[in-house]
Formats: C-alpha cells, structure tokens, sequence
C-alpha cells in the first residue's frame, strides 16, 4: 500500500464518513425552503433579492454534494457556472431596484405592480 | 448554523440585518464545502459570493436609505397558497431525502482536486466558461444602462 492508497483509506475512514450526503442534502432542502418562504412572505424587495440567493447557495451544496457521493467533479463546475449567472442576475436585479425605488420612493412590492407610472 | 443565519434572514424586518445573516449563512456554507472536499468551491464562495455580491446588497441598501419594513396587511394569496405549498415541498423532498439516502455513500475524491477541476473547467467545459464571460459583460452593460437611465 503505497502513500496515495493510505490517505485516501484514511479519507474514506475518517472525518467524511462521519457526516454522510443526505444530511448536507437535507440542510440544502431546508434552506431552499426557507428561501421561497422569504420570497413568498417578505415585503422588501431587496430581502427577496436575499432570499433568492439563499436558494441559489442550496442548489450549490446540493450540487456539491450530489457531486461528491457520486465521486465526480462536474458538480462543482456547475456550481462555479452557477456562482458566475447568480453574481450577473445580482448586478442585474439590483441595478433595477435602485430605478424602481428612484421612481416609486418606496421598496415594498405592494406598491410596485404598475409597469409604467 | 446555517439554518439559524437562514432563519434569521427572513425574520428579521430591517433589510440591512437580514444581510448580514445572510453573510453567516454564506460563510457556513463555505465551511461545509471545505468539508466536502470542495476547497475551490470553498474559496470562490467567500470572495464571490461573501465578498463581492454582500457588498454590492450591503452598498444599495444604505444608498436606498431602506428603513424597517413596514408592515401591510398580509397577501391573502401568500396566506393561502405558500403556506402549505412551502410544507408540500419541504414533505416531499424529506420524503426523497430520506428514500434515497441509503445509496449515497461519500466517494473518495481524487487528490489534487482542484488541478482536476481546472483542466475540467478549461478543456471540456471552455465553451459555457467563454459564454459566461459575454454573460457578465451583458450583465455589466446592463446594470450601468439601467442605473444611470433616469438618474
């Protein structure tokens, strides 16, 4: 058994068989739904900005978990693609929300359901 | 941890405290990967995500002066429908969670994991990796048109 064999039994025995995939799958459920309650619930548009990112962030460590049980990479490109669309869509979104507060004076999305003034 | 930081992100009313859980959430989540294995995950989560898009929500928040939310009589529509939607879900994916959790064994990784993603990244994946660039260029494009519209 040369060295590369030892780590990696080492690895497999130790500190990642103690906490196995479904739990960081579980943890990403809950976060999901903990994020389309805040985008159902919340009236400030900036903390339904928050809490679509916090979706965003369950997918990643689904992806990275999934990725890992199945001993592939490709999950964690996804996630760098995914971190790269959810910056864009932040840019993107919160440059919105500044015209649409200018012209509302207001950030409750009760008061914004008119596309033109 | 990160439940509590998520949790607290939709409980709190004042915006500015709600990013700042979520920066908590953020930076656990970073810990996680690191204990996935996934140290390039790891590291792009807190420079990307922690670092420049908290900043970015932190910076339009006091720039819109965004006080505590005020409180509207509760959309019925919300009342009705997310509620139990919001539970459906959570049922049904503990449901599948729990089903499938027996096949889902932690593979070994292999060493030097992020020189493998590099070359993943870069050889396979060159062709989305271009397309997000032009992605972020448009975005940028976008953010400047819209911000300095009718400023």
């Amino acid at each position: 058994m040369d060295s590369h064999d030892r780590r990696r039994s080492r690895r497999l025995g130790g500190v990642t068989k103690v906490v196995p995939i479904s739990y960081y799958v579980t943890l990403s459920a809950v976060l999901f739904g903990l994020g389309i309650a805040g985008v159902l619930f919340k009236r400030n548009i900036i903390t339904i900005f928050m809490s679509i990112e916090l979706m965003l962030n369950a997918v990643n460590l689904a992806f990275v978990a999934f990725g890992r049980s199945l001993g592939q990479l490709q999950g964690q490109v996804f996630v760098f693609f995914v971190i790269v669309v959810a910056a864009a869509e932040a840019a993107v979104g919160l440059a919105i929300v500044i015209v649409v507060a200018r012209s509302r004076q207001s950030l409750n999305v009760e008061r914004v359901n008119l596309l033109k003034l | 941890m990160a439940v509590a930081g998520a949790m607290n992100l939709i409980l709190q009313r004042h915006p500015i405290h709600s990013a700042l859980s979520l920066i908590v959430v953020m930076v656990a989540l970073a810990g996680l990967y690191l204990l996935l294995d996934a140290e390039f995950v790891a590291a792009v989560q807190i420079i990307v995500y922690a670092g420049a898009i908290m900043v970015l929500f932190v910076f339009v928040i006091m720039l819109l002066n965004a006080g505590a939310e005020e409180r509207t009589d509760f959309s019925r529509m919300a009342h009705y429908a997310g509620i139990p939607l919001a539970a459906i879900l959570l049922v049904v994916l503990a449901y599948r969670v729990a089903r499938a959790s027996a096949a889902m064994v932690a593979q070994p990784t292999a060493e030097q994991a992020t020189r493998e993603l590099s070359m993943l990244l870069f050889r396979s994946y060159m062709f989305p990796f271009e397309l997000t660039s032009i992605l972020i260029l448009i975005a940028i494009l976008g953010a400047l048109v819209l911000a300095k519209g009718d400023g």
